[in-house]
């Protein structure tokens, strides 16, 4: 699946503070998540971000707290995908979990600004710069990172785990 | 090639004779955790999955901490969700109101965790268990959910960093400076994905407190796991408390480590990481006049006993500085119970300080204690990220309680040696 949307951009050690602050906590709801969601970078963000949308960060981008709401809020507010140079590896596990696609590309990261417009091909790691022409090549998603994309998510992976074994 | 610490641990659960960094695993847990923010998350998803019942209600430890005594309705109704599976499940590890703790400082005091176990919590600072020679690590609440249905989880075995503290430590230098000072020297992303391992005669010099305070914040560096090698100290800890067996794991003496840094602790004095990065630190004597508004002392970080008694050494017969709240949160029932056999809240409170049951509230911004625009903090805390504390103009600065307790004191960020 083609993912596209405009972009933006972040720094690096995007913590999960940021993502989603902890005075929001109290819902796991990805929609209300989605209203606060990176406020404390940019108060806007939340109101301008549209469907389809890229966030591009630096390095160590998720670090900080487990919550699981930073990646459901980021996915609640119809972002499509986020490319980094690394991310912190709770965030990295979460994303997967819930099926929010990460990539981890620093030719990207270092060739893409804000506004422009990108293209995404998650599962070859392929990504497009339609703005400046630029293609990057992402890392690959290991194996079995890809199996729990497939099923859906790790519940689902799960779910077929508990099928075939009964 | 020998193994690590963590690579011997990660193998025994994964029902292997060896694995190497870098490999995924599926392994055994022996214990899985949630709190009131991340388990109502987690029991949404076990709902999904099929299986009716948690692998085993022994070892499905639910605790809430974050937003208990709940701070509003939307809180109270996700610790209800929680509770409300905890007796639907028969959970024996459900800690209610009154009885509870911080979850890091509440789990090994329990005898929860121990030696070789290997433990996942929906909550980042899981790592705290290191302390004991288990392989704890951090995950989310659907990483929760698969482990609280299946009893393993998948891992990818983490390279490890061999941390050597060398030397001595000068007066009010503690567990909590040696580790903002190798997150100082190392960064916020020095150890992504890495295990750290923690060794040398100043860690073996170093009381069970201290450790959980530097393997808490091992997830700081970006840590996968934090751990220090079981000696005669750690058994004497978990003896007595140990709910379960449990299995001392040493490293081979050809183990292969990423990198090997060493430390003269010596040389190290107290430490402040100024906002908004626990690896912005510097020595307290070079952190110039920060005035300040408001202490918070206690967190899964700095609120054990040994903890408490620092501060109480600082405030002893003297007074918070009128222009600072202090606010002490004990880490655990118990050592709330124990601070007040001591006389330390009676310290506390006759110094001008609010003293709180055990709870997370003002480390994370939940309540308790959330500051305004502009104000500053001195915290015995682990984070000082953008709003961490409140407002997002709000500043926070880490340090050991006895520096805490010094700048509530003077007002300003201060050395305890300028009160004693
Ligand atoms: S005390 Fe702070 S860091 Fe520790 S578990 Fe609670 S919120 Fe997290």
């Amino acid at each position: 699946m083609l993912l596209e949307g405009n972009s933006w951009k972040f720094g690096d050690n995007v913590d999960t503070d940021v993502i989603i602050p902890a005075r929001y906590l109290n819902t796991s709801d990805p929609a209300e998540l989605a209203r606060h969601c990176m406020e404390d970078a940019d108060p806007e963000f939340p109101g301008k971000v549209r469907a389809g949308d890229i966030i591009v960060g630096g390095n160590n981008f998720g670090c900080g707290s487990s919550r699981e709401h930073a990646p459901l809020a980021i996915k609640g507010a119809g972002v499509s995908c986020v490319i980094a140079r690394t991310f912190a590896r709770i965030f990295y596990r979460n994303a997967f979990n819930i099926g929010l696609p990460i990539l981890e590309c620093p030719a990207a990261v270092a060739g893409i600004k804000t506004g422009d417009r990108v293209t995404v091909d998650a599962a070859a790691g392929r990504i497009k710069n339609l703005t400046t022409g630029a293609e990057f090549e992402a890392k690959p998603i290991p194996p079995f990172m890809q199996e729990i994309i497939a099923a859906g998510g790790l519940i689902e992976h799960v779910r077929g785990k508990v099928k075939n074994s009964e | 090639m020998g193994m690590t610490i963590t690579e011997k641990i990660l193998a025994r659960r994964a029902g292997r004779d060896r694995v190497t960094p870098g490999e995924l695993i599926s392994c055994r847990v022996d214990a899985v955790l949630g709190n009131d923010i991340t388990a109502p998350l987690a029991i949404r998803e076990f709902s999904k999955i099929g299986v009716g019942r948690v692998f085993d209600p022994d070892r499905v430890i639910l605790v809430p901490d974050h937003f208990v005594p709940n701070k509003d309705i939307k809180s109270a109704e996700q610790a209800k969700i929680m509770r409300e599976f905890a007796r639907a499940q028969n959970l024996t590890n459900y800690f209610e109101v009154g009885r509870m703790g911080i979850e890091h400082c509440l789990l090994p005091e329990q005898g929860l965790v121990g030696p070789g176990d290997v433990v996942i919590g929906a909550d980042s600072h899981t790592c705290t268990y290191g302390a004991v020679g288990a392989f704890a690590t951090g995950v989310g609440s659907t990483d929760l959910a698969a482990a609280m249905a299946l009893g393993e989880t998948w891992f990818k075995v983490p390279e490890t960093i061999r941390f050597v503290y060398e030397g001595e430590p000068p007066e009010w230098v503690g567990g909590k400076d040696l580790i903002l000072y190798t997150i100082g020297d190392i960064g916020v992303e020095g150890a992504l994905y890495q295990a750290m391992e923690f060794t040398g005669p100043a860690i073996a010099n170093l009381s069970m407190d201290g450790r959980f305070t530097m393997a808490n914040m091992a997830v700081e560096a970006g840590a996968k796991n934090g751990i220090v090698p079981p000696d005669e100290r750690t058994l004497e800890y978990v003896r007595g408390r140990a709910q379960r067996p449990y299995e001392v794991f040493q490293r081979d003496p050809d183990a292969a480590y990423a990198r090997s840094v060493t430390y003269d602790v010596s040389k190290i004095e107290p430490q402040v990481a100024f906002p908004h990065s626990p690896d912005n630190t510097r020595p307290v004597t070079e952190a110039g006049h920060v005035d300040i508004d408001q202490v918070v002392i206690g967190s899964c970080t700095n609120g054990r006993l040994e903890d408490l008694r620092l501060a109480g050494r600082v405030l002893e017969r003297r007074r918070v500085h009128r222009n600072v709240r202090l606010i002490v949160f004990p880490g655990t029932q118990a050592i709330y119970r124990r601070a007040m056999d001591e006389g330390l809240l009676a310290t506390f409170i006759t110094a001008g300080a609010a003293v709180s049951t055990p709870t997370c509230g003002p480390c994370l911004g939940g309540y308790m204690g959330v500051l305004a625009r502009g104000e500053r903090a001195v915290a015995t805390t682990n984070r000082n990220f953008v709003g961490r504390m409140g407002h997002p103009e709000s500043e926070v600065y880490l340090t050991n309680p006895a520096v805490a307790a010094a700048s509530a004191i003077l007002g300003r960020i201060a050395h305890p040696g300028e009160v004693i």
